[in-house]
């Protein structure tokens, strides 16, 4: 059996497939399979960033345009998805992991070590675990910068990261240099990572920040103990 | 009959098939012209990246030079540019003449030359276009995957019908050959459309892991491996030392590589003794490619002169040695200790450049080397020294790279893990970023003297006299 050719089809190329896909791919599988993924209704359920009104409040006109509702929750909604396609169109997810480990001093640097249920909705398929740092990781980064850095950073990072190695993304501004509905999907996308946190935001201007009703409704969000649903 | 004793899948009864009639030369030549081609920009891809790092981007703002999008360019155009084609060229070589029989269909082998480059060339623009897929290694379109899918199992079905019909025991590639056209359907599959249409969060990081480290350990690897224990012999005129122990690393290949997968993603939040089971399969891992190790460097025992005679030898025996370095290496890194170092960072990269192109890239410029001339209707090199060049700035290139990457890699990760500021670590990841890319362009002038020697090889080949190199294909079936 083990010398013929079928054995190598059957048994080297079918079996040791199988035994290896059921141990490495659909344990992990069936280990979450009761933990249910969020939609995009679910993702914002709790309304929209404070990032989100800052875009529509600072560029009225191209918000505008991009978004013609307003920052309601649809268009937070459709903002968080484009940008997320950005963000794995663009290569991002190449230099920035979605990450926070448990060791390396990583949880003094980022913030909260990554918890599974974080990554179980809609816009972490696939997931965007990262395998590379150039830049920092971003999953903790809403409202770590302000938008107007990020307005900015895209545009150039060395404007106001010196020593970045981050490309340019000119094409997400418009012809006066404001951000398109592609620059502001990915800032609100940016801003978004990490929102969801009972201690968000993490980090703002120097130090943390104490908890508000919205980090309160998270806290509830992620523990899966939402009021009234 | 030199071929017999390389292949004990020859009936003694049977008379054996003359070369041209088993071997299309020609879909070979093009397959590998089309690998070199994807090679070269890929590699140029690959410099053009580096150049942002050093921020230098010559086309800065520029949607369709967007870096992040070449950045995948380099790594598909490798994978299924570079390295697949050079194998389907190899494949059409090594597989009629083991098993003595032509390829199911010489028409479906023409249009899978096509049908594969549409892929590549598929990839490639809709890379461009915007359309990556979150798998790494595995960013090729959606609308890519099913045409790739089916070019695979097209490609099983044209080698699989000559393997299934030879007779007798089969030689140790046929046996990796079998199990890599299986193992590549599924791997492809399995990558491209479960983590993203099936399951998401942290198992489909699981997946997107088992699929990296699958399109590694089951398509580049066993290919590989297989096309060594042919060309080694037959370059070398001697069987390989064990064939047993090369049975043992097959059965240990298929057993232990594939469970690997979740070791690219430690610590994350897949469960932990899934992580503890993947990093001690990858152990043991180690000691399987240690049999084709110590197999190639038993076969050449007694016969080092050959590594000063045969070009070919040399780029098996260069990679052979990055093999023992980068599998060691593997041994190490995937424990958890040198993961809270060295994760995220350049040793990473390193390592990834070392064993894609450091071992299967030079072992497929051996092939190369050894079957160009013939392929050309030449008897030797234009320029036999413009192959040592070729040889040289690729070897150096890759050691340079190799080191400083790793390096920089612990640079990095114990900065981070000291809380250093980020921009610093960024400032100290500047020189080694330099030297990675003069190594680079080391490389790719390498790469240039070879394409230089293989143009003008194809124009002076009726002028070129024979070389001390062994005659090329030899032990020949041209004459049988």
């Amino acid at each position: 059996m083990f010398e013929s050719k079928a054995g190598v089809v059957l048994i080297a190329g079918l079996f040791m497939f199988a035994l290896a896909f059921v141990v490495m791919g659909l344990l992990p599988w069936l280990i979450y399979i009761d933990q249910p993924e969020q939609s995009m209704a679910d993702l914002v359920a709790d309304g929209v960033t404070p990032e989100f009104f800052d875009l529509a409040e600072r560029f009225p006109e191209q918000f505008k345009q991009s978004f013609p509702d307003g920052p309601t929750r649809e268009a937070f909604a459709s903002a968080l998805k484009r940008g997320r396609d950005i963000f794995i169109a663009e290569g991002c997810w190449h230099c920035h992991s979605e990450q926070v480990r448990p060791v390396s001093n990583e949880d003094l640097r980022f913030g909260p070590v990554s918890h599974a249920r974080e990554y179980h909705n809609v816009l972490q398929r696939p997931v965007l675990f990262g395998t590379r740092r150039v830049g920092p990781d971003l999953f903790r980064e809403a409202a770590r910068h302000s938008n107007d850095w990020h307005v900015a950073h895209f545009y150039q990072p060395t404007l106001v990261a010196p020593t970045s190695v981050m490309p340019s993304y000119q094409w997400f501004y418009d012809e006066h240099d404001y951000p398109n509905r592609d620059g502001m999907s990915i800032i609100t996308y940016v801003q978004w990572l990490g929102s969801w946190l009972p201690e968000y935001p993490y980090f703002q201007g120097e130090g943390p920040m104490g908890p508000t009703d919205r980090q309160k409704n998270a806290v509830a969000l992620v523990h899966g103990e939402r009021e009234g649903s | 009959m030199a071929l017999a004793s390389a292949s004990p899948a020859t009936g003694a009864s049977v008379e054996t098939p003359a070369h041209r009639d088993l071997v299309n030369e020609k879909l070979v030549l093009w397959h590998f012209l089309f690998s070199l081609t994807y090679l070269i920009i890929a590699m140029l891809a690959g410099l053009l990246f580096s150049l942002q790092l050093l921020q230098k981007y010559p086309f800065a703002g520029m949607e369709f030079w967007s870096p992040g999008r070449w950045r995948m360019i380099h790594t598909n155009g490798v994978a299924y540019g570079f390295i697949a084609n050079a194998f389907l060229g190899a494949l059409h070589w090594a597989v009629p003449r083991l098993t003595l029989r032509k390829v199911a269909s010489n028409a479906l082998s023409w249009f899978i030359l096509v049908a594969w480059q549409v892929v590549v060339l598929g990839t490639v623009v809709g890379l461009l276009m915007g359309k990556a897929q979150a798998v790494e290694w595995g960013e090729t379109p959606i609308f890519i995957d099913p045409l790739a899918i089916a070019g695979l199992i097209l490609v099983a079905i044209n080698f699989l019908v000559p393997i299934l019909k030879s007779e007798g025991p089969m030689y140790v590639s046929l046996w990796y050959f079998i199990s890599a056209f299986v193992w590549t359907i599924l791997v492809y599959a399995m990558g491209n459309y479960l983590p993203q249409f099936f399951v998401g969060g942290a198992a489909s990081g699981a997946l997107i892991g088992l699929f990296i480290h699958d399109l590694v350990g089951l398509f580049v690897t066993p290919i590989g491996w297989g096309l060594m224990y042919y060309f080694v012999p037959i370059i070398l005129k001697k069987p390989i030392w064990s064939h047993g122990l090369s049975l043992v690393g097959f059965w240990g290949l298929a057993f232990f590589y594939p469970l690997n997968g979740i070791h690219h993603f430690l610590y994350s939040p897949i469960p932990m003794f899934l992580q503890y089971g993947a990093i001690i399969s990858t152990i043991a891992v180690e000691l399987v490619v240690t049999t084709v190790i110590i197999n190639f460097f038993a076969t050449i025992r007694h016969r080092g002169d050959a590594l000063r005679t045969s070009l070919p030898i040399r780029w098996f025996y260069i990679g052979m040695v990055f093999y023992f370095t980068t599998c060691l290496q593997c041994a190490m890194q995937v424990t958890l200790t040198f993961q809270k170092i060295i994760h995220f960072t350049d040793w990473v990269v390193g390592h990834a450049h070392l064993v894609m192109f450091g071992v299967f890239g030079f072992w497929i410029m051996g092939f190369m080397t050894h079957l160009f001339p013939r392929l050309l209707g030449a008897t030797g090199w234009y320029r036999p020294s413009w192959n040592s060049w070729h040889f040289w700035l690729m070897g150096l290139g890759m050691i340079v790279m190799f080191f400083d990457l790793v390096f920089a890699g612990l640079v990095q990760g114990f900065m981070w893990r000291d809380l250093a500021s980020w921009e610093s670590t960024t400032l100290a990841s500047g020189p080694f970023w330099l030297v990675r890319t003069l190594a680079g362009l080391g490389m790719v002038t390498g790469m240039m003297f070879f394409l230089a020697n293989i143009a003008m090889t194809a124009v002076h080949k009726q002028t070129i006299a024979p070389t001390d190199e062994p005659a090329v294909g030899a032990p020949s079936l041209a004459t049988a």
